[in-house]
C-alpha cells in the first residue's frame, strides 16, 4: 500500500478533467494532500488538481448529519419515488456500474449532464453509423485536419500538442507540414492551429445557424454534385470546392467536431453530413471522423449503460426492463413534464456542474467543493476519482480506457460505496 | 459441501467415457473420486435416465469489448424486440443479436454453457473487454489478444528482429491484455487498409512495412508455440467472404510449416468460384486439408437465417461488405495504430442464393471433418447467428432427417450447388461432448474444465434425453457452476461470478524498456497504462483471475 501521508511527486498521472485523458502529468503532493501539477498540465488540469482536499459532512435538509443518516434519507426518497431520475452522472466506470444497479432496482431513468451534445452523435450512429478513428491514429496519420464549428482547445486544451503538432510520428511524416482547416463558427480562437513553423491554418468562418447549409454543400460537392449558388452561409462555394478537392487528395484526412459545441436546432443532421461525407471519401482515399467529447465522464456513462442495459443513457428502468429514448428520457423533458418525481444528481469531477433547478426532492452526490444555490434534500460529498480514489475512465474516442489513480488520503467515500449502501437500504 | 450426482448417463470424452451410468461427486466446487470414509453427502441429485456432461465451452464468441458495445449501440430496434425484465434474482437487460452483458451470462448458463471466450481483444481496448466480461455473470470467460496489424509487430518484422524479440513482445501482450492466447485478424490487412489498400492476399506486401500476411502468420504461430501457450495461434484469415478465398485458406494451412493453427469461422473462408454465379462451396477441399494436417483445427462460424449483426476486427472486409448492411447503417473504426473494427448489421435469408449456400457450406464442413477434437461448434456469435441458436445447430448436426428437411426449404439453386443431401453423418452425443466440452477445453488450454475427472472444476450440465435435440439442449435440467446449482429446468436459480482464465508465459522483461520508449514516442498513452491488472478484472468481488499453465517455454529455435 502506498502511503499518501507523505509529500512526493507522482509521474504518469492520468488527468480525468477532459476527454483527452492525458496520462503524462507530474503531480506534486504535500503532507496535507494538496496537489499541484508540476509538468504537462493545462489550465483545466491545474484547476482540477489544485482543489484542496476537503471532507465536508453530508447534509439532510441543510443540517449536518452522519453518512448513514444521509444514506437512509436518500434511500427513503428513492423508495418513495415512482420514477426517479439519476442524472449528471459525472463519475468513472465503477461508480457508473453502481448507478446501473441502483437504477434497475429503483426503476429509475438515466441521463448524463452532457447528453444534449452526445445524443446528436448517438442519433447519427443509430440512423446511419459512421467511420471514425481514435487519438493515436490522428497523432500518426492525419495530413489534413478539418475542424467543424469549434476551436477544440477550450474543451480539450492539449489537443494540438498531443495529436497534431507532435514531433515524432510512426510513418516518418513531417508533422509540422500538417494542414489545419477551421470550418464554420464565428470568432473562433484559431491560434492553436498555427503550425510549429508559424504557418497559419485556413479559416472558413460562418454563423452557427449556417453550419447545416455549409456542411450540406460540402457533402454535395464531394458526392459530385454541382452547386448553383456562389456562396453558402457567407463562404464562397469556390472555397468549399477547394476544400473538397483537398479532402479527396489527402491520404488520411480527419474531420473533427465536438457535438456539445454544435448548439443549434437539429445539429444531428450536420453531424450526419460530416459522417456521410467521410464515408464517401473512403470510397477512394482514407478519411476518418473524430467525434470529440468525453468530458465529465460522458463516455463512462454511455459505455457502461450500453453494456449493462443494451442502450446508451436516456434509458429508463421504469417498466422493470430498460427502454431508451433520446428525447423522452432527457433530464429537461423528465423535469419539465413532471414525469420524474425525484432526482439524484452526480458530479464527482466538477464542483461547478450543479443540478438543474427543480422542486423535486433531490439528492446530490457532489464534489467536495460544490456550492449549491438551492439546498437539496440530501447532499453527500463523494471522492473525486483520480485524486481521492481509484477508478477507470473512457477517453473521448470511446475505445481507450485508462486507470485513474488515488493520489492522496481522503475521508470521502466513493460514489460506488455510497450507492451500494443506498441500494442495500432500499 | 459434498454433492452426489447419482446414476446419470455420463459423456466425458476426456476420459473416454461414452454413455456410462455412473455417480459423480463434487466437494467444494471440485470433482472428487469418492467421499471420504464416513463423509456426509450434503446434497444428492437422482439423475437416472439423464444425460450428464461437463459444462459447455464456447471457444469463440464476441461477448465483450468495444465492437460488441458498438453493435449494441447501433441496434436499439433489435433490443426493443427482446426486452428482459428483472426478476427477484436476475437483473434487467435485453437480448437477441447482441444481448446486454448480464443477459448474456444468464442465457449462456441456461443453455448449459459454463464458459465463453472473446476472440478479439484489442490490446488497446483490453480493459473494456474485461470490464464487459466482468459484468457477465455465472460463466467463466477469457480472451485472445489481437496482434498482426499493430504497428509495433509490423515494425519489428520490417526491421527483421529475431524471433526471440517477437516472442517476448507476444508474451508481453498476453500479460498486458490478460489473455488466453493470440488472435490474428486479416494478418497485416487492418494496417494495410489504413494505407488505403483494399485487399491483401497471403503473399502481398503491406504498402508501408513491406511485410506479407504469410510472414505475420509464420512469426506469430511460431511465437505462440515457442512460448508454450496451449491455445494455437487463432487465425481469422485474409479475404473473408471473398469468392475464391478457399485458395487463400489452403495456402494459409500450407504456409505455417507445421506450427499449430486454429482457423476461426472457417465457413466464411471456404468459398469457391464455380457455377453460374461464381460462388461455390469449398467445404470438401477445406475438410480434406483439415483431415490431413493434424496441426490444424477450426471452428465453423455457422450462419443461421435471420437478423443479426457482424462485429469484427477486420475493418478492411467489413468496409468492403458495408453495402450489404441491413438495416443500412454501419460503423468502421481505425484504432490506435493497433487494430480496427467494423460492425455491419446483416440479415441472412434462406432464399438468397449466397446466404443459403453459406448455410450449407458450414454444415458440410462440420460433417466432412472427421475428427471432432479439431472442429468446433460456433456461429461466431453474433456474426453468423446469436449464440442462443446453438440448440438448433446441434439438432442440424445430430438429425439427418431434420437437416434435409431444412435443406429442402432453402434457395433451390443453392441446394443444387451443395452436397449436403448426400452426407449421411449424424453427430453422436459423444461427439457433441467432444466439440463443445473436452475438445474445446483442450484447445483453449483449460486444464481443469471440460471434463469430469477428479480435480476438475464441477462445471456440470444435466439434460433429459430427448430425440428432439434442439429441445434437449435448449433447456438443461441442472447446471452446476463450480459445484453450485445455478440453473434448474432451464432457468437461473443462483447468480454467481465465474473466473477469468489467463495464461502467463515467461518472457524476458527487458523488452519493457523498449516498449515503454516506443509508447512514449508514438502513442497517446503510457505503456504501463495499457496493462490490465487483476484488480480491474476482479473489482467489486465479481470473479477472479485463474492462471492456466503454459507447458513451459519451448526450445528457442532462432
Ligand atoms: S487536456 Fe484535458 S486531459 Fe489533458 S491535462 Fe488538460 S484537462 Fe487534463
Ligand atoms: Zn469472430
Amino acid at each position: 500500500m502506498e502511503t499518501f501521508a507523505q509529500a512526493g511527486t507522482m509521474d504518469s498521472v492520468t488527468c480525468p478533467f477532459c476527454g483527452l485523458l492525458c496520462d503524462d502529468l507530474s503531480v506534486e503532493r504535500d503532507v496535507a494532500g494538496n496537489l499541484n501539477v508540476a509538468k504537462n498540465g493545462c489550465h483545466k488540469s491545474i484547476t482540477f488538481f489544485s482543489r484542496a482536499p476537503q471532507a465536508p459532512s453530508p447534509r439532510v435538509d441543510g443540517r449536518t448529519v452522519e453518512l448513514k443518516d444521509a444514506v437512509a434519507k436518500a434511500a427513503k426518497i428513492l423508495g418513495n419515488a415512482r420514477h426517479p431520475l439519476i442524472a449528471g452522472l459525472g463519475t468513472e466506470v465503477q461508480g457508473m456500474r453502481a448507478v446501473m444497479s441502483l437504477a434497475d432496482k429503483a426503476g429509475a431513468a438515466l441521463d448524463h449532464m452532457n447528453s444534449n451534445g452526445f445524443m446528436r452523435n448517438i442519433q447519427v450512429v443509430q440512423n446511419s453509423g459512421w467511420q471514425i478513428c481514435t487519438l493515436t491514429e490522428v497523432r500518426n496519420r492525419v495530413d489534413l485536419l478539418v475542424i467543424v464549428g469549434t476551436d477544440v482547445v477550450s474543451l480539450f486544451p492539449r489537443f494540438f500538442e498531443r495529436v497534431v503538432w507532435n514531433r515524432d510520428s510512426m510513418f516518418d511524416q513531417n508533422t509540422s507540414a500538417r494542414e489545419v482547416v477551421y470550418l464554420g463558427g464565428r470568432g473562433i480562437d484559431t491560434s492553436a492551429g498555427v503550425a510549429p513553423d508559424g504557418r497559419k491554418p485556413d479559416v472558413l468562418p460562418c454563423d452557427p445557424e449556417h453550419m447545416p447549409d455549409v456542411m450540406a454543400a460540402l457533402r454535395a460537392l464531394l458526392a459530385g454534385k454541382k452547386l448553383h449558388a456562389t456562396e453558402v452561409g457567407g463562404i464562397a462555394v469556390a472555397e468549399l470546392e477547394k476544400l473538397a478537392q483537398r479532402l479527396q487528395t489527402a491520404k488520411y484526412s480527419v474531420i473533427a467536431w465536438a457535438a456539445g459545441a454544435l448548439n443549434f436546432p437539429h445539429a444531428e443532421l450536420t453531424v450526419q453530413n460530416i459522417t456521410e461525407l467521410v464515408k464517401t471519401l473512403n470510397k477512394t482515399t482514407r478519411s476518418s471522423g473524430l467525434p470529440l467529447g468525453g468530458n465529465e465522464g460522458e463516455m463512462n456513462a454511455n459505455q457502461v449503460s450500453a453494456w449493462i442495459s443494451g442502450y446508451p443513457v436516456r434509458t429508463s428502468y421504469a417498466r422493470a426492463y430498460p427502454e431508451h429514448d433520446p428525447y423522452h428520457f432527457s433530464t429537461d423533458h423528465l423535469l419539465s413534464s413532471g414525469e420524474a418525481d425525484a432526482m439524484l444528481w452526480v458530479s464527482s469531477f466538477n464542483p461547478d456542474r450543479v443540478p438543474p433547478k427543480t422542486d423535486l426532492p433531490t439528492v446530490v452526490f457532489g464534489h467536495a467543493h460544490m456550492k449549491l444555490e438551492q439546498e437539496p434534500a440530501v447532499f453527500i460529498p463523494v471522492g473525486t476519482p483520480g485524486a481521492d480514489h481509484n477508478g477507470i475512465m473512457f477517453r473521448s474516442d470511446n475505445v481507450v480506457s485508462l486507470p485513474l489513480d488515488q493520489l492522496r488520503d481522503s475521508a470521502l467515500p466513493s460514489l460506488g460505496e455510497v450507492l451500494t449502501a443506498i441500494e442495500q437500504a432500499l | 459441501m459434498l454433492i452426489k450426482l447419482t446414476g446419470g448417463t455420463v459423456y466425458d470424452p476426456a476420459h473416454g467415457i461414452n454413455g456410462k451410468v455412473m455417480d459423480i461427486y463434487a466437494r467444494d466446487g471440485r470433482i472428487v473420486e469418492r467421499p471420504r470414509d464416513g463423509e456426509k453427502i450434503d446434497q444428492e441429485y437422482n439423475l437416472a435416465g439423464k444425460v450428464v456432461m461437463a459444462g459447455a465451452i464456447d471457444m469463440h464468441t464476441h461477448i465483450g469489448g468495444g465492437k460488441v458495445n458498438i453493435a449494441r449501440t447501433l441496434l436499439p430496434e433489435d433490443h426493443r424486440g427482446d426486452p428482459v425484465p428483472h426478476s427477484d434474482l436476475c437483473r434487467a437487460g435485453c437480448g437477441h443479436a447482441v444481448p446486454s452483458t448480464l443477459t448474456t451470462g444468464y442465457r449462456y448458463a441456461e443453455m448449459g454453457y459454463t464458459a465463453g471466450f472473446e476472440p478479439a481483444v484489442l490490446p488497446m481496448n483490453a480493459r473494456q473487454a474485461h470490464l464487459e466480461m466482468g459484468d457477465t455473470p455465472i460463466i467463466d470467460k477469457g480472451g485472445y489478444a489481437m496482434l498482426g496489424s499493430d504497428d509495433l509487430l509490423l515494425r519489428m518484422m520490417a526491421a527483421n528482429k529475431d524471433q526471440n524479440a517477437i516472442n517476448d513482445y507476444v508474451a508481453w501482450t498476453i500479460h498486458a491484455s490478460q489473455a488466453m492466447g493470440i488472435k490474428v485478424v486479416n494478418a497485416g490487412g487492418i494496417s494495410a487498409f489504413k494505407f488505403n489498400q483494399r485487399m491483401l492476399d497471403l503473399d502481398e506486401q503491406n504498402a508501408y512495412y513491406k511485410v506479407t500476411p504469410r510472414e505475420v502468420l509464420q512469426r506469430l504461430s511460431r511465437a505462440v508455440h515457442e512460448l508454450g501457450v496451449p491455445h494455437p495461434l487463432h487465425v481469422h484469415g485474409n479475404n473473408l467472404g471473398v469468392p475464391g478465398n478457399v485458395e487463400t485458406t489452403l495456402n494459409t494451412i500450407a504456409g505455417v510449416e507445421g506450427y499449430p493453427l486454429h482457423l476461426t469461422h472457417i465457413q466464411f473462408h471456404s468459398y469457391g468460384t464455380e457455377g453460374d454465379r461464381k460462388f461455390s462451396s469449398g467445404a470438401a477441399r477445406i475438410a480434406e486439408a483439415i483431415n490431413k494436417n493434424k496441426n490444424i483445427s477450426a471452428d465453423v462460424g455457422q450462419i443461421l437465417f435471420g437478423q443479426t449483426v457482424t462485429a469484427s476486427g477486420d475493418n478492411m472486409s467489413q468496409f468492403r461488405n458495408a453495402g450489404h448492411a441491413t438495416p443500412n447503417k454501419w460503423v468502421c473504426m481505425d484504432i490506435e495504430c493497433d487494430a480496427g473494427c467494423g460492425v455491419v448489421p446483416f440479415k441472412y435469408k434462406d432464399q438468397n442464393f449466397v446466404n443459403a449456400l453459406q448455410w450449407a457450406i458450414g454444415l458440410e464442413i462440420f460433417l466432412l471433418v472427421d475428427d471432432p477434437w479439431r472442429i468446433f461448434l460456433t456461429t461466431d456469435h453474433p456474426n453468423g447467428a446469436p449464440f442462443t441458436s446453438y440448440p438448433h445447430l446441434i439438432k442440424l448436426l445430430m438429425d439427418k432427417t431434420f437437416r434435409n428437411e431444412m435443406l429442402s426449404r432453402i434457395s433451390p439453386d443453392a441446394q443444387t450447388m451443395s452436397t449436403l443431401a448426400s452426407i449421411d453423418r449424424e453427430y453422436s452425443l459423444y461427439e457433441i461432448a467432444i466439440m463443445t466440452r473436452a475438445g474445446a477445453a483442450k484447445l483453449v488450454g483449460l486444464h481443469d474444465r471440460g471434463h469430469l475427472g477428479a480435480g476438475a472444476a464441477a462445471d456440470i450440465t444435466v439434460y433429459t434425453d430427448n430425440a428432439d435435440r434442439e429441445k434437449m439442449f435448449a433447456k438443461p435440467d441442472y447446471v452446476f457452476k463450480d459445484g453450485e446449482l445455478v440453473v434448474r429446468d432451464g432457468s437461473v436459480v443462483k447468480v454467481t461470478w465465474g473466473a477469468t482464465h489467463v495464461v502467463k508465459p515467461e518472457f524476458d522483461r527487458g523488452i519493457e524498456k523498449e516498449i515503454a520508449k516506443y509508447f512514449d514516442t508514438y502513442h497517446t498513452v503510457k505503456m504501463d497504462h495499457v496493462k490490465v491488472t487483476d484488480q480491474h478484472i476482479a473489482d467489486d468481488g465479481r470473479g477472479h483471475v485463474q492462471v492456466q499453465a503454459c507447458e513451459g517455454r519451448r526450445e528457442k529455435t532462432a
